[in-house]
């Protein structure tokens, strides 16, 4: 078994425990007893808050909707290609600032930074928000 | 937070207001919690619920929705008459004083009072409490912003610690908590509207030089739309695509009717998630994320601290970590993307923002460290305007008290507020699927007092419609006495009872945040 430290994913308040892993799957927590803020204690989120990693409706591929409104399941490059395209052709008719970005709160500081850089460098739109205020 | 975390157990007062702490922060409520029991901490509760802090409170008061403003305005009047300023604090360290003392001269207990519903004699006790305490700390969280006053509460209580010199020192402050892991993170790089990374601004040509020797020239260096912008682009036709990383508004959005409509519109739109989000169902394209076991990273806590987040397994099927995705997507667009590990995407954050400067993996991996972190020899900060403020002097400002837009009518003659319970997580989309969480919670519910449960006739786990303005749910019955006469409360994680189809577009005219927390309704039994 695997120990891999790491930060909640849950509330603003940056608990840290370990991940306890076996074959690529979370078996169990165990928390950090040094840990400045946490101290030991973790919440019921901490402790089990988990299992969704494993579910079975997790997205799996990248998904197109087709014209009869379903959706089917693509290769990451024909989507890249299919936004990357699209974007260019919306910019191009109508100006940058019809497209927006909204980065999150989840998601790393790395890939805030990254959305930001995308939205304000790659795309030139300074429409760029996330769920801050929600 | 001006302060940190471990600082609450060393205050002597602690005023809690708008935040549900052991609900929503379980482990800051605890410190709560140790500071009182353990350490003779007073702790002063404002809120419309007898939430759980409210048992340990020297002080609990309830508090009508909307109307914190004239309740903070009154303890800022107390403090004013009765003397209890920290003057030479307010002379050395302050400016605009002559103008608060002007503007709060009308919000005499008496007056506020009638507003608020606190007794006059509470607000006077808090005010002594709170200002004659030697370290005080002020935590709010959402109960405070999601008003058409959300600037302005957050000004008054900064204008209480200013008044009182409750700021700048260990164990006070003024103490937001972020409610998402790293909703602190995400601001503080810059995915907002108004500012570049680290809260620069945007029309700073000092600023302006530097992001283009890594991003180029001639990056979109203007003021955008904020969230709710966006979504109202949409709905008419001035916004042709959006890209949405990790986010739901279809739920955790105001007015979720016009929403839809919204995304309906738009040529493209393009979600990236680990779920099929009720946002995602609308999209054009959707791209399989990665959730944060399955990344590294860094997530910025509410006391901003950078903390490392490891990869503990590898992405589900073929997701991919989010920053992966995006760096796939800037290549496709012709843009250079060669990072080779979120490790150098850092690096050059910290080359951008002054307050990250000193923030390496190499020093992570100890353990985190507190901005501004200036340069690499820098420990990390624990608390804020240590010895003056970053501006200079402390600003106060004027902010009165406006009624909000949701009073109660004939038609809609409750209050309805809104929030987040324990065991699930914003909109649901991880935590209902955590089987041990979902358990406890399978499904939304509407807390009501007993009296107007018998008035209208509700049974404990009956069905409500409850209507506002602009849409109806049906929702499960909760009779509890933790709740005020008058007001109701529904969270709003539950997708099939979506309280945010019935929270209308008033918002706060500054930051455009919603006003989440105070919506009249009606209430009908359902047979």
């Amino acid at each position: 078994m695997r120990k891999v430290l790491t930060t909640c994913g849950y509330c603003g308040t940056g608990c840290n425990f370990y991940l306890n892993v076996e074959d690529n799957e979370i078996v169990g927590v165990t928390p950090k007893n040094d840990h400045p803020i946490s101290k030991g204690k973790l919440c019921v989120k901490g402790w089990q808050g988990h299992s969704f990693v494993h579910h079975k409706d997790r997205l799996k591929k990248p998904l197109m909707r087709q014209s009869d409104g379903s959706f089917s399941e693509v290769s990451w490059e024909t989507a890249y290609s299919y936004i990357g395209s699209k974007l260019k052709k919306i910019i191009k008719e109508k100006g940058s600032e019809a497209v927006g970005v909204l980065s999150s709160a989840r998601c790393t500081n790395e890939e805030n930074y990254l959305m930001v850089k995308f939205a304000r460098s790659v795309l030139r739109t300074n429409n760029i928000d996330h769920c801050a205020r929600l | 937070m001006t302060n940190s975390i471990n600082e609450l157990e060393d205050s002597e007062v602690i005023f809690v207001i708008g935040s549900n702490t052991t609900e929503q922060h379980p482990i800051i409520g605890m410190r709560i919690m140790n500071a009182v029991k353990k350490k003779g901490a007073k702790l002063i509760v404002a809120d419309p619920r007898k939430i759980p802090l409210a048992e340990y409170a020297t002080v609990y008061t309830p508090i009508k929705p909307g109307t914190n403003l004239a309740f903070i305005n009154g303890i800022l009047n107390v403090i004013i008459s009765e003397n209890l300023m920290n003057q030479e604090f307010i002379k050395s360290s302050t400016e605009g004083f002559e103008e608060l003392r002007a503007s709060i001269g009308k919000y005499m207990p008496e007056a506020v009072t009638s507003i608020t519903g606190v007794p006059e004699d509470t607000i006077r006790e808090i005010a002594r409490l709170y200002a004659k305490a030697k370290t005080a700390s002020i935590v709010y969280a959402m109960g405070i912003t999601q008003h058409v006053t959300g600037t302005k509460n957050v000004g008054a209580l900064a204008n209480l610690a200013l008044l009182t010199g409750q700021v700048g020192r260990e164990a006070t402050g003024v103490n937001p908590l972020r409610g998402q892991n790293n909703v602190q993170g995400a601001c503080d790089m810059g995915a907002l509207p108004d500012v570049l990374p680290g809260y620069q601004d945007l029309d700073s040509q000092a600023a302006q030089e530097k992001f283009a020797k890594l991003w180029g020239e001639g990056f979109a260096w203007g003021e955008g739309k904020s969230l709710g912008e966006m979504i109202e682009g949409a709905y008419n036709g001035e916004m042709k695509a959006l890209f949405i990383m990790a986010e739901n508004p279809m739920l955790s959005d105001p007015n979720l009717e016009h929403v839809k409509k919204a995304l309906e519109n738009l040529e493209l739109l393009v979600v990236q998630d680990i779920f099929l989000s009720e946002t995602a169902k609308l999209a054009h394209v959707v791209l399989p994320g990665a959730s944060f076991m399955e990344k590294d990273g860094t997530f910025t806590n509410t006391e901003r601290r950078v903390q490392r987040v490891r990869k503990a397994l590898v992405p589900m099927a073929e997701s991919k970590a989010d920053w992966e995705i995006l760096c796939g997507l800037m290549k496709t667009m012709g843009y250079s993307a060669e990072y080779s590990s979120p490790a150098e995407i850092m690096e050059e954050i910290r080359a951008l923002v002054p307050s990250y400067g000193g923030i390496t993996y190499q020093r992570l991996e100890k353990e985190g460290l507190q901005w501004p972190c200036p340069d690499i020899n820098h420990p990390g900060t624990k608390f804020l305007h240590k010895g003056g403020f970053v501006r200079g002097l402390g600003r106060f400002t004027v902010n009165e008290y406006v009624e909000s837009t949701q009073q109660p009518s004939e038609e809609y003659p409750f209050i309805l507020t809104t929030g987040r319970i324990h065991h699930h997580y914003h909109t649901g989309t991880m935590t209902r699927r955590a089987w041990a969480l979902d358990r406890e919670h399978p499904e939304g519910y509407m807390e009501i007092c007993p009296q107007d449960a018998k008035k209208l006739g509700l049974r404990q786990e009956g069905m409500v419609k409850v209507s506002s303005e602009i849409g109806e749910i049906s929702i499960k019955v909760k009779i509890t006495d933790k709740i005020t006469p008058g007001v109701v409360f529904i969270p709003f994680h539950f997708g099939e009872a979506a309280v945010n189809k019935l929270i209308g577009q008033h918002h706060d005219p500054v930051v455009q945040i919603p006003e989440y927390k105070v919506c009249a309704v009606k209430l009908e039994g359902v047979r």
